[in-house]
Protein backbone atom coordinates (compact mmCIF):
# COMPACT_ATOMS: atom_id res chain seq x y z
CA UNK A 1 0.00 0.00 0.00
CA UNK A 2 2.69 2.46 1.01
CA UNK A 3 4.77 1.60 -1.99
CA UNK A 4 1.81 2.18 -4.31
CA UNK A 5 1.23 5.53 -2.69
CA UNK A 6 4.84 6.63 -3.17
CA UNK A 7 4.75 5.53 -6.80
CA UNK A 8 1.59 7.54 -7.31
CA UNK A 9 3.17 10.54 -5.59
CA UNK A 10 6.17 10.20 -7.85
CA UNK A 11 4.06 10.10 -10.97
CA UNK A 12 2.15 13.16 -9.85
CA UNK A 13 5.40 15.02 -9.22
CA UNK A 14 6.77 13.97 -12.62
CA UNK A 15 3.54 15.10 -14.29
CA UNK A 16 3.66 18.42 -12.45
CA UNK A 17 7.22 19.07 -13.53
CA UNK A 18 6.44 18.03 -17.07
CA UNK A 19 3.43 20.36 -17.29
CA UNK A 20 5.68 23.17 -16.12
CA UNK A 21 8.34 22.23 -18.67
CA UNK A 22 5.80 21.84 -21.47
CA UNK A 23 4.46 25.34 -20.90
CA UNK A 24 7.97 26.75 -20.59
CA UNK A 25 9.03 25.12 -23.84
CA UNK A 26 6.16 26.59 -25.85
CA UNK A 27 7.27 30.09 -24.91
CA UNK A 28 10.99 29.41 -24.93
CA UNK A 29 10.86 28.17 -28.53
CA UNK A 30 8.01 30.44 -29.49
CA UNK A 31 9.07 31.06 -33.09
CA UNK A 32 8.88 27.33 -33.78
CA UNK A 33 5.73 26.87 -31.74
CA UNK A 34 4.27 29.75 -33.72
CA UNK A 35 4.87 27.87 -36.96
CA UNK A 36 2.90 24.89 -35.63
CA UNK A 37 0.17 27.13 -34.27
CA UNK A 38 -0.29 28.93 -37.61
CA UNK A 39 -0.34 25.61 -39.38
CA UNK A 40 -3.16 24.37 -37.14
CA UNK A 41 -5.00 27.70 -37.40
CA UNK A 42 -5.09 27.71 -41.20
CA UNK A 43 -6.21 24.11 -41.45
CA UNK A 44 -8.82 24.45 -38.76
CA UNK A 45 -10.38 27.43 -40.56
CA UNK A 46 -10.74 25.29 -43.68
CA UNK A 47 -12.01 22.42 -41.56
CA UNK A 48 -14.54 24.80 -39.97
CA UNK A 49 -15.80 25.93 -43.38
CA UNK A 50 -16.13 22.31 -44.48
CA UNK A 51 -17.97 21.28 -41.33
CA UNK A 52 -20.37 24.23 -41.56
CA UNK A 53 -20.88 23.46 -45.26
CA UNK A 54 -21.53 19.76 -44.86
CA UNK A 55 -23.80 20.30 -41.88
CA UNK A 56 -25.88 22.78 -43.84
CA UNK A 57 -26.02 20.57 -46.89
CA UNK A 58 -27.31 17.81 -44.70
CA UNK A 59 -29.88 20.19 -43.32
CA UNK A 60 -31.07 21.19 -46.84
CA UNK A 61 -31.39 17.57 -47.78
CA UNK A 62 -33.49 16.88 -44.74
CA UNK A 63 -35.77 19.84 -45.43
CA UNK A 64 -36.21 18.84 -49.07
CA UNK A 65 -36.95 15.28 -48.10
CA UNK A 66 -39.55 16.45 -45.65
CA UNK A 67 -41.24 18.25 -48.53
CA UNK A 68 -41.20 15.22 -50.77
CA UNK A 69 -44.77 14.50 -51.90
CA UNK A 70 -46.40 12.57 -54.67
CA UNK A 71 -49.38 14.39 -56.09
CA UNK A 72 -52.07 12.01 -57.32
CA UNK A 73 -54.62 13.43 -59.76
CA UNK A 74 -57.91 11.57 -59.79
CA UNK A 75 -59.83 11.22 -63.08
CA UNK A 76 -62.50 13.85 -63.43
CA UNK A 77 -65.34 11.33 -63.69
CA UNK A 78 -64.49 9.53 -60.44
CA UNK A 79 -67.23 9.35 -57.82
CA UNK A 80 -66.79 9.88 -54.10
CA UNK A 81 -66.88 6.09 -53.67
CA UNK A 82 -64.06 5.66 -56.19
CA UNK A 83 -62.03 8.18 -54.23
CA UNK A 84 -62.45 6.29 -50.95
CA UNK A 85 -61.30 3.18 -52.80
CA UNK A 86 -58.24 4.93 -54.20
CA UNK A 87 -57.37 6.21 -50.74
CA UNK A 88 -57.50 2.76 -49.19
CA UNK A 89 -55.46 1.33 -52.08
CA UNK A 90 -52.76 3.96 -51.55
CA UNK A 91 -52.75 3.30 -47.82
CA UNK A 92 -51.93 -0.34 -48.53
CA UNK A 93 -48.60 0.59 -50.13
CA UNK A 94 -45.74 0.09 -47.68
CA UNK A 95 -43.76 3.19 -48.37
CA UNK A 96 -46.67 5.58 -47.80
CA UNK A 97 -46.51 7.69 -44.71
CA UNK A 98 -49.53 9.99 -44.94
CA UNK A 99 -52.23 11.04 -47.36
CA UNK A 100 -53.93 14.40 -47.64
CA UNK A 101 -57.01 14.91 -49.80
CA UNK A 102 -57.75 18.14 -51.61
CA UNK A 103 -60.96 18.49 -53.58
CA UNK A 104 -61.02 20.38 -56.86
CA UNK A 105 -63.11 23.06 -55.19
CA UNK A 106 -60.49 23.62 -52.52
CA UNK A 107 -57.80 23.84 -55.17
CA UNK A 108 -59.84 26.33 -57.11
CA UNK A 109 -60.39 28.49 -54.03
CA UNK A 110 -56.70 28.41 -53.28
CA UNK A 111 -55.82 29.42 -56.81
CA UNK A 112 -58.36 32.20 -56.80
CA UNK A 113 -56.79 33.61 -53.69
CA UNK A 114 -53.32 33.38 -55.08
CA UNK A 115 -53.86 35.64 -58.10
CA UNK A 116 -56.28 38.19 -59.43
CA UNK A 117 -56.18 36.74 -62.97
CA UNK A 118 -57.10 33.27 -61.78
CA UNK A 119 -59.86 34.84 -59.73
CA UNK A 120 -61.34 36.60 -62.76
CA UNK A 121 -61.25 33.50 -64.97
CA UNK A 122 -62.40 30.99 -62.41
CA UNK A 123 -65.28 33.07 -61.03
CA UNK A 124 -67.13 32.46 -64.31
CA UNK A 125 -66.97 28.66 -63.88
CA UNK A 126 -69.93 26.96 -62.34
CA UNK A 127 -69.78 24.01 -60.02
CA UNK A 128 -69.84 21.28 -62.70
CA UNK A 129 -67.61 23.07 -65.15
CA UNK A 130 -64.52 23.02 -62.91
CA UNK A 131 -61.86 21.34 -65.09
CA UNK A 132 -59.48 20.70 -62.22
CA UNK A 133 -58.99 17.28 -60.65
CA UNK A 134 -59.35 16.16 -57.08
CA UNK A 135 -55.91 15.34 -55.71
CA UNK A 136 -54.23 13.28 -53.02
CA UNK A 137 -50.90 14.45 -51.62
CA UNK A 138 -48.93 11.43 -50.56
CA UNK A 139 -45.85 11.61 -48.34
CA UNK A 140 -43.43 8.71 -48.50
CA UNK A 141 -41.26 7.15 -45.83
CA UNK A 142 -38.24 6.38 -48.00
CA UNK A 143 -37.73 8.91 -50.76
CA UNK A 144 -35.26 6.73 -52.60
CA UNK A 145 -38.14 4.40 -53.53
CA UNK A 146 -40.39 7.26 -54.59
CA UNK A 147 -40.54 6.35 -58.28
CA UNK A 148 -41.50 2.80 -57.40
CA UNK A 149 -44.29 4.00 -55.12
CA UNK A 150 -45.48 6.43 -57.79
CA UNK A 151 -45.71 3.59 -60.31
CA UNK A 152 -47.85 1.53 -57.93
CA UNK A 153 -50.22 4.44 -57.37
CA UNK A 154 -50.48 5.04 -61.10
CA UNK A 155 -51.69 1.48 -61.58
CA UNK A 156 -54.72 2.08 -59.34
CA UNK A 157 -58.03 2.44 -61.21
CA UNK A 158 -59.38 5.94 -61.86
CA UNK A 159 -56.02 7.53 -61.16
CA UNK A 160 -55.18 9.97 -63.91
CA UNK A 161 -51.64 11.21 -63.46
CA UNK A 162 -49.01 11.02 -60.75
CA UNK A 163 -46.39 13.70 -60.23
CA UNK A 164 -43.40 13.71 -57.90
CA UNK A 165 -40.88 16.14 -59.36
CA UNK A 166 -39.92 13.82 -62.19
CA UNK A 167 -36.44 12.97 -60.93
CA UNK A 168 -35.46 16.59 -60.35
CA UNK A 169 -35.74 16.35 -56.59
CA UNK A 170 -34.11 12.98 -56.58
CA UNK A 171 -31.06 14.17 -58.44
CA UNK A 172 -30.85 17.22 -56.19
CA UNK A 173 -30.77 15.00 -53.15
CA UNK A 174 -28.10 12.78 -54.64
CA UNK A 175 -26.02 15.80 -55.62
CA UNK A 176 -26.24 17.06 -52.08
CA UNK A 177 -25.19 13.64 -50.88
CA UNK A 178 -22.10 13.77 -53.07
CA UNK A 179 -21.26 17.29 -51.93
CA UNK A 180 -21.53 16.19 -48.35
CA UNK A 181 -19.24 13.21 -48.90
CA UNK A 182 -16.70 15.42 -50.61
CA UNK A 183 -16.77 17.86 -47.70
CA UNK A 184 -16.37 15.08 -45.15
CA UNK A 185 -13.48 13.61 -47.13
CA UNK A 186 -11.93 17.08 -47.20
CA UNK A 187 -12.20 17.41 -43.43
CA UNK A 188 -10.60 14.01 -42.87
CA UNK A 189 -7.90 14.65 -45.46
CA UNK A 190 -7.06 18.01 -43.95
CA UNK A 191 -6.85 16.61 -40.46
CA UNK A 192 -4.40 13.93 -41.61
CA UNK A 193 -2.33 16.43 -43.62
CA UNK A 194 -2.15 18.83 -40.68
CA UNK A 195 -1.13 16.03 -38.38
CA UNK A 196 1.81 15.29 -40.68
CA UNK A 197 2.71 18.95 -41.06
CA UNK A 198 2.71 19.29 -37.32
CA UNK A 199 4.79 16.17 -36.86
CA UNK A 200 7.36 17.80 -39.13
CA UNK A 201 7.20 21.23 -37.56
CA UNK A 202 7.54 19.77 -34.10
CA UNK A 203 10.36 17.55 -35.32
CA UNK A 204 12.31 20.71 -36.09
CA UNK A 205 11.66 21.92 -32.56
CA UNK A 206 12.71 18.60 -31.17
CA UNK A 207 15.78 18.39 -33.34
CA UNK A 208 17.28 21.24 -31.36
CA UNK A 209 16.48 19.35 -28.17
CA UNK A 210 17.77 16.00 -29.35
CA UNK A 211 20.67 16.17 -26.92
CA UNK A 212 18.35 16.85 -24.02
CA UNK A 213 16.28 13.78 -24.90
CA UNK A 214 19.40 11.67 -25.30
CA UNK A 215 20.74 12.73 -21.90
CA UNK A 216 17.38 12.10 -20.29
CA UNK A 217 17.42 8.58 -21.70
CA UNK A 218 20.98 8.03 -20.49
CA UNK A 219 20.32 9.16 -16.94
CA UNK A 220 17.38 6.79 -16.70
CA UNK A 221 14.25 8.76 -17.49
CA UNK A 222 11.37 6.57 -18.63
CA UNK A 223 10.02 7.12 -22.12
CA UNK A 224 6.70 8.31 -20.74
CA UNK A 225 8.29 11.00 -18.64
CA UNK A 226 10.39 12.15 -21.61
CA UNK A 227 7.35 12.27 -23.88
CA UNK A 228 5.03 14.03 -21.43
CA UNK A 229 6.34 17.60 -21.76
CA UNK A 230 6.22 17.32 -25.54
CA UNK A 231 2.66 16.03 -25.49
CA UNK A 232 1.66 18.85 -23.17
CA UNK A 233 3.39 21.25 -25.53
CA UNK A 234 1.32 19.77 -28.38
CA UNK A 235 -1.83 20.22 -26.33
CA UNK A 236 -1.05 23.89 -25.75
CA UNK A 237 -0.14 24.43 -29.41
CA UNK A 238 -3.37 22.74 -30.49
CA UNK A 239 -5.45 24.85 -28.11
CA UNK A 240 -3.77 28.11 -29.17
CA UNK A 241 -4.15 27.11 -32.81
CA UNK A 242 -7.90 26.63 -32.49
CA UNK A 243 -8.64 30.06 -30.96
CA UNK A 244 -8.81 32.03 -34.22
CA UNK A 245 -10.81 29.35 -36.09
CA UNK A 246 -13.33 29.28 -33.23
CA UNK A 247 -13.73 33.08 -33.31
CA UNK A 248 -14.09 32.94 -37.09
CA UNK A 249 -16.74 30.23 -36.82
CA UNK A 250 -18.84 31.88 -34.14
CA UNK A 251 -18.75 35.44 -35.51
CA UNK A 252 -18.42 34.57 -39.18
CA UNK A 253 -21.37 32.22 -39.21
CA UNK A 254 -23.70 34.49 -37.26
CA UNK A 255 -22.82 37.38 -39.61
CA UNK A 256 -23.47 35.14 -42.63
CA UNK A 257 -26.78 34.07 -41.14
CA UNK A 258 -27.85 37.65 -40.48
CA UNK A 259 -26.80 38.94 -43.90
CA UNK A 260 -28.67 36.22 -45.75
CA UNK A 261 -31.61 36.18 -43.39
CA UNK A 262 -31.00 32.49 -42.89
CA UNK A 263 -31.75 31.62 -46.52
CA UNK A 264 -29.43 30.81 -49.35
CA UNK A 265 -30.34 31.40 -53.06
CA UNK A 266 -34.00 30.56 -52.55
CA UNK A 267 -36.69 30.09 -49.95
CA UNK A 268 -36.07 26.37 -49.86
CA UNK A 269 -32.44 26.38 -48.74
CA UNK A 270 -32.53 27.35 -45.12
CA UNK A 271 -29.35 27.68 -43.05
CA UNK A 272 -28.93 26.04 -39.67
CA UNK A 273 -29.48 28.56 -36.88
CA UNK A 274 -26.18 29.89 -35.48
CA UNK A 275 -26.83 28.85 -31.89
CA UNK A 276 -26.02 26.34 -30.57
CA UNK A 277 -24.68 25.11 -33.94
CA UNK A 278 -21.54 27.28 -34.04
CA UNK A 279 -20.70 26.23 -30.48
CA UNK A 280 -20.81 22.56 -31.48
CA UNK A 281 -18.53 23.30 -34.43
CA UNK A 282 -16.17 25.18 -32.09
CA UNK A 283 -16.03 22.25 -29.72
CA UNK A 284 -15.20 19.94 -32.65
CA UNK A 285 -12.44 22.33 -33.78
CA UNK A 286 -10.92 22.48 -30.30
CA UNK A 287 -10.93 18.70 -30.01
CA UNK A 288 -9.35 18.28 -33.46
CA UNK A 289 -6.71 20.92 -32.66
CA UNK A 290 -5.78 19.33 -29.33
CA UNK A 291 -5.70 15.78 -30.66
CA UNK A 292 -3.68 16.71 -33.72
CA UNK A 293 -1.23 18.71 -31.59
CA UNK A 294 -0.75 15.94 -29.05
CA UNK A 295 -0.53 13.21 -31.67
CA UNK A 296 1.93 15.27 -33.70
CA UNK A 297 4.28 15.81 -30.76
CA UNK A 298 4.06 12.27 -29.57
CA UNK A 299 4.92 10.95 -33.04
CA UNK A 300 7.78 13.40 -33.42
CA UNK A 301 9.52 12.43 -30.16
CA UNK A 302 9.14 8.73 -30.73
CA UNK A 303 12.02 8.64 -33.17
CA UNK A 304 14.43 9.85 -30.52
CA UNK A 305 13.43 7.34 -27.89
CA UNK A 306 15.30 4.41 -29.39
CA UNK A 307 18.82 5.18 -28.26
CA UNK B 1 30.16 -11.23 -5.77
CA UNK B 2 30.04 -10.72 -9.49
CA UNK B 3 28.32 -7.58 -10.58
CA UNK B 4 28.89 -7.93 -14.31
CA UNK B 5 28.81 -11.31 -16.02
CA UNK B 6 29.58 -11.43 -19.71
CA UNK B 7 29.21 -14.89 -21.23
CA UNK B 8 30.10 -15.81 -24.81
CA UNK B 9 29.15 -12.44 -26.18
CA UNK B 10 29.41 -11.64 -29.84
CA UNK B 11 28.42 -8.38 -31.45
CA UNK B 12 27.88 -8.05 -35.18
CA UNK B 13 26.73 -4.67 -36.45
CA UNK B 14 24.11 -4.36 -39.19
CA UNK B 15 26.91 -3.35 -41.56
CA UNK B 16 28.33 -6.85 -41.12
CA UNK B 17 31.30 -5.73 -39.04
CA UNK B 18 32.01 -7.94 -36.04
CA UNK B 19 33.11 -5.81 -33.09
CA UNK B 20 33.29 -8.45 -30.33
CA UNK B 21 34.08 -12.16 -30.63
CA UNK B 22 33.14 -14.71 -27.96
CA UNK B 23 33.90 -12.53 -24.98
CA UNK B 24 33.81 -13.83 -21.41
CA UNK B 25 34.34 -11.43 -18.56
CA UNK B 26 33.50 -11.11 -14.88
CA UNK B 27 33.68 -7.93 -12.90
CA UNK B 28 33.22 -8.03 -9.15
CA UNK B 29 31.27 -5.63 -7.03
CA UNK B 30 33.51 -2.78 -5.93
CA UNK B 31 36.08 -3.39 -8.68
CA UNK B 32 37.93 -0.66 -10.49
CA UNK B 33 38.78 -1.77 -14.01
CA UNK B 34 40.32 -0.11 -17.02
CA UNK B 35 39.37 -1.27 -20.47
CA UNK B 36 42.09 -0.46 -22.94
CA UNK B 37 42.85 -1.24 -26.54
CA UNK B 38 43.47 0.37 -29.89
CA UNK B 39 40.76 2.13 -31.85
CA UNK B 40 38.40 -0.47 -33.29
CA UNK B 41 39.30 -3.03 -30.64
CA UNK B 42 35.68 -3.11 -29.47
CA UNK B 43 35.97 -1.29 -26.15
CA UNK B 44 33.30 1.23 -26.96
CA UNK B 45 30.99 -1.50 -28.19
CA UNK B 46 31.60 -3.43 -24.99
CA UNK B 47 30.57 -0.63 -22.65
CA UNK B 48 27.70 0.46 -24.88
CA UNK B 49 26.34 -3.05 -24.40
CA UNK B 50 26.65 -2.61 -20.63
CA UNK B 51 24.21 0.28 -20.62
CA UNK B 52 22.16 -1.16 -23.46
CA UNK B 53 22.84 1.36 -26.16
CA UNK B 54 23.77 -1.70 -28.19
CA UNK B 55 22.42 -5.22 -27.84
CA UNK B 56 24.67 -8.29 -28.01
CA UNK B 57 24.07 -10.40 -31.12
CA UNK B 58 24.84 -13.60 -29.22
CA UNK B 59 25.55 -14.53 -25.62
CA UNK B 60 24.42 -13.06 -22.35
CA UNK B 61 25.24 -9.93 -20.40
CA UNK B 62 24.11 -9.61 -16.81
CA UNK B 63 24.52 -6.24 -15.08
CA UNK B 64 23.46 -6.32 -11.44
CA UNK B 65 21.17 -9.24 -12.24
CA UNK B 66 19.54 -7.57 -15.26
CA UNK B 67 19.77 -9.44 -18.54
CA UNK B 68 20.71 -6.52 -20.72
CA UNK B 69 20.22 -8.21 -24.09
CA UNK B 70 16.64 -9.08 -23.31
CA UNK B 71 15.72 -5.66 -21.98
CA UNK B 72 12.98 -4.01 -24.02
CA UNK B 73 13.43 -0.47 -25.19
CA UNK B 74 10.65 0.75 -22.92
CA UNK B 75 12.31 -0.80 -19.86
CA UNK B 76 15.84 0.44 -20.49
CA UNK B 77 15.44 3.21 -17.91
CA UNK B 78 15.26 0.61 -15.15
CA UNK B 79 18.81 -0.49 -15.96
CA UNK B 80 20.08 3.05 -16.42
CA UNK B 81 18.88 4.06 -12.96
CA UNK B 82 21.22 1.47 -11.50
CA UNK B 83 24.26 2.90 -13.20
CA UNK B 84 25.93 6.20 -13.91
CA UNK B 85 27.58 7.06 -17.22
CA UNK B 86 30.33 9.62 -17.83
CA UNK B 87 31.27 10.65 -21.36
CA UNK B 88 34.29 12.18 -22.98
CA UNK B 89 32.24 15.18 -24.15
CA UNK B 90 30.48 15.61 -20.76
CA UNK B 91 26.96 15.86 -22.27
CA UNK B 92 25.86 18.69 -20.02
CA UNK B 93 22.87 20.85 -20.85
CA UNK B 94 24.23 24.35 -21.57
CA UNK B 95 21.11 26.19 -20.45
CA UNK B 96 21.09 24.64 -16.98
CA UNK B 97 23.30 25.51 -14.02
CA UNK B 98 25.60 23.01 -12.36
CA UNK B 99 22.97 22.34 -9.73
CA UNK B 100 20.21 21.89 -12.31
CA UNK B 101 22.35 19.62 -14.45
CA UNK B 102 22.95 17.31 -11.51
CA UNK B 103 19.42 17.52 -10.11
CA UNK B 104 17.99 16.83 -13.57
CA UNK B 105 18.22 13.05 -13.32
CA UNK B 106 16.49 12.94 -9.94
CA UNK B 107 13.74 15.19 -11.20
CA UNK B 108 13.07 12.69 -13.92
CA UNK B 109 12.58 10.02 -11.26
CA UNK B 110 9.97 12.12 -9.50
CA UNK B 111 11.73 12.48 -6.15
CA UNK B 112 10.50 15.15 -3.73
CA UNK B 113 12.29 18.49 -3.85
CA UNK B 114 13.94 18.22 -0.44
CA UNK B 115 15.42 14.84 -1.28
CA UNK B 116 16.66 16.10 -4.64
CA UNK B 117 18.32 19.06 -2.98
CA UNK B 118 20.06 16.96 -0.37
CA UNK B 119 21.37 14.34 -2.82
CA UNK B 120 22.40 16.89 -5.42
CA UNK B 121 24.42 18.99 -2.98
CA UNK B 122 26.08 15.86 -1.61
CA UNK B 123 27.16 14.75 -5.09
CA UNK B 124 28.43 18.21 -6.01
CA UNK B 125 30.41 18.37 -2.79
CA UNK B 126 31.93 14.96 -3.42
CA UNK B 127 33.38 16.08 -6.76
CA UNK B 128 34.60 19.32 -5.17
CA UNK B 129 32.41 21.85 -6.93
CA UNK B 130 30.57 23.27 -3.95
CA UNK B 131 31.51 26.84 -4.89
CA UNK B 132 30.17 26.55 -8.41
CA UNK B 133 26.62 25.28 -8.00
CA UNK B 134 25.13 28.34 -9.71
CA UNK B 135 27.57 28.47 -12.62
CA UNK B 136 26.68 27.49 -16.15
CA UNK B 137 28.76 24.89 -18.03
CA UNK B 138 30.36 27.49 -20.33
CA UNK B 139 31.75 29.28 -17.27
CA UNK B 140 33.63 26.15 -16.17
CA UNK B 141 36.93 24.59 -17.24
CA UNK B 142 36.96 21.20 -18.96
CA UNK B 143 37.95 19.43 -15.76
CA UNK B 144 35.17 21.13 -13.85
CA UNK B 145 32.64 20.22 -16.50
CA UNK B 146 33.73 16.61 -16.25
CA UNK B 147 33.25 16.77 -12.49
CA UNK B 148 29.72 18.01 -13.02
CA UNK B 149 29.03 15.08 -15.29
CA UNK B 150 30.48 12.70 -12.69
CA UNK B 151 28.29 14.31 -10.03
CA UNK B 152 25.27 13.76 -12.27
CA UNK B 153 26.26 10.14 -12.81
CA UNK B 154 26.62 9.36 -9.10
CA UNK B 155 23.77 11.47 -7.73
CA UNK B 156 21.44 8.50 -7.54
CA UNK B 157 24.12 6.38 -5.76
CA UNK B 158 24.49 3.85 -8.58
CA UNK B 159 26.18 0.49 -8.06
CA UNK B 160 28.17 0.93 -11.26
CA UNK B 161 29.87 3.90 -12.85
CA UNK B 162 30.81 3.59 -16.52
CA UNK B 163 33.26 6.14 -17.87
CA UNK B 164 33.87 6.40 -21.60
CA UNK B 165 37.22 8.16 -22.11
CA UNK B 166 36.55 10.52 -19.21
CA UNK B 167 39.91 12.25 -19.59
CA UNK B 168 40.02 12.28 -23.38
CA UNK B 169 39.53 16.04 -23.56
CA UNK B 170 41.62 16.98 -20.54
CA UNK B 171 45.26 17.82 -19.83
CA UNK B 172 47.35 15.34 -17.75
CA UNK B 173 47.07 17.18 -14.42
CA UNK B 174 43.33 17.60 -14.71
CA UNK B 175 43.05 13.97 -15.78
CA UNK B 176 44.74 12.84 -12.59
CA UNK B 177 42.38 14.98 -10.53
CA UNK B 178 39.42 13.35 -12.24
CA UNK B 179 40.90 9.91 -11.55
CA UNK B 180 41.27 10.82 -7.89
CA UNK B 181 37.61 11.72 -7.75
CA UNK B 182 36.82 8.32 -9.29
CA UNK B 183 38.99 6.58 -6.72
CA UNK B 184 37.08 8.28 -3.90
CA UNK B 185 33.82 7.12 -5.42
CA UNK B 186 35.25 3.62 -5.77
CA UNK B 187 36.25 3.62 -2.10
CA UNK B 188 32.60 4.32 -1.24
CA UNK B 189 31.75 0.97 -2.82
CA UNK B 190 30.81 1.82 -6.39
CA UNK B 191 32.07 -0.47 -9.14
CA UNK B 192 33.91 1.57 -11.75
CA UNK B 193 34.76 0.78 -15.37
CA UNK B 194 36.92 3.23 -17.26
CA UNK B 195 37.58 3.02 -20.98
CA UNK B 196 40.72 4.94 -21.81
CA UNK B 197 43.64 5.61 -24.11
CA UNK B 198 45.59 7.36 -21.42
CA UNK B 199 48.70 5.31 -20.71
CA UNK B 200 49.74 7.59 -17.88
CA UNK B 201 46.71 7.21 -15.64
CA UNK B 202 46.55 3.45 -16.14
CA UNK B 203 50.15 3.08 -15.10
CA UNK B 204 49.80 5.33 -12.10
CA UNK B 205 46.64 3.86 -10.65
CA UNK B 206 47.66 0.17 -10.84
CA UNK B 207 44.15 -1.20 -11.10
CA UNK B 208 42.76 -4.10 -13.02
CA UNK B 209 43.43 -3.75 -16.76
CA UNK B 210 41.42 -5.48 -19.45
CA UNK B 211 43.05 -5.34 -22.85
CA UNK B 212 40.97 -5.86 -25.95
CA UNK B 213 42.43 -6.50 -29.35
CA UNK B 214 40.38 -6.72 -32.51
CA UNK B 215 37.28 -7.69 -30.64
CA UNK B 216 38.93 -10.34 -28.45
CA UNK B 217 40.06 -10.30 -24.84
CA UNK B 218 43.83 -10.30 -25.07
CA UNK B 219 44.98 -9.76 -21.50
CA UNK B 220 43.41 -9.32 -18.09
CA UNK B 221 45.82 -8.18 -15.37
CA UNK B 222 44.98 -7.85 -11.70
CA UNK B 223 47.24 -4.93 -10.89
CA UNK B 224 48.25 -4.21 -14.42
CA UNK B 225 49.96 -1.51 -16.34
CA UNK B 226 49.65 -0.26 -19.85
CA UNK B 227 52.52 -2.09 -21.51
CA UNK B 228 54.54 0.07 -23.84
CA UNK B 229 54.79 -2.74 -26.31
CA UNK B 230 51.07 -3.00 -26.65
CA UNK B 231 49.71 -1.39 -29.72
CA UNK B 232 48.18 1.91 -28.93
Amino acid sequence: MRKELTIRMRNIRILGRNIRDGIKNVFRNFSLAFASISCITVTLIIVAVSIVGSWNVQNFTKLIRDDFTIVVFVKNDASAEDETKIRSEIEKINNVESIDFMSKKEIMDQMKKSSQTFNNVMSSWDENENPLDDTFQVRVKNDEKISDTAEKIKAIEKVDTVKYGEGMVESMVSIFKIIRYILIAMVLGLVVVTAFLIVNTIKITIFSRQEEIEIKRLVGASNTSIKQPFIIEGLIIGTLGSIIPIIVTIYGYSILYEKTGGKLFSQFIKLVEPLPFSLYVSAILLVIGVIVGMFGSSRAVRKYLKI
Amino acid sequence: MEFIKITDVEKVYKTGVTAIYGLNLRIKKGDFAFIIGASGSGKSTLIKMLYREEKPTRGEILVGGVNVGKLRNRKVYKLRRKLGIVFQDFKLLPKLTVYENVAFALEMYGLPKSEIRQKTLKAIELVGLKEKTKSYPHQLSGGEQQRVSIARAIVNSPKLLICDEPTGNLDPDTSMEIMKVLEVINDLGTTIIVVTHDRDIVNRLKKRVILLDKGRLKKDYEKGTYDKNEKH
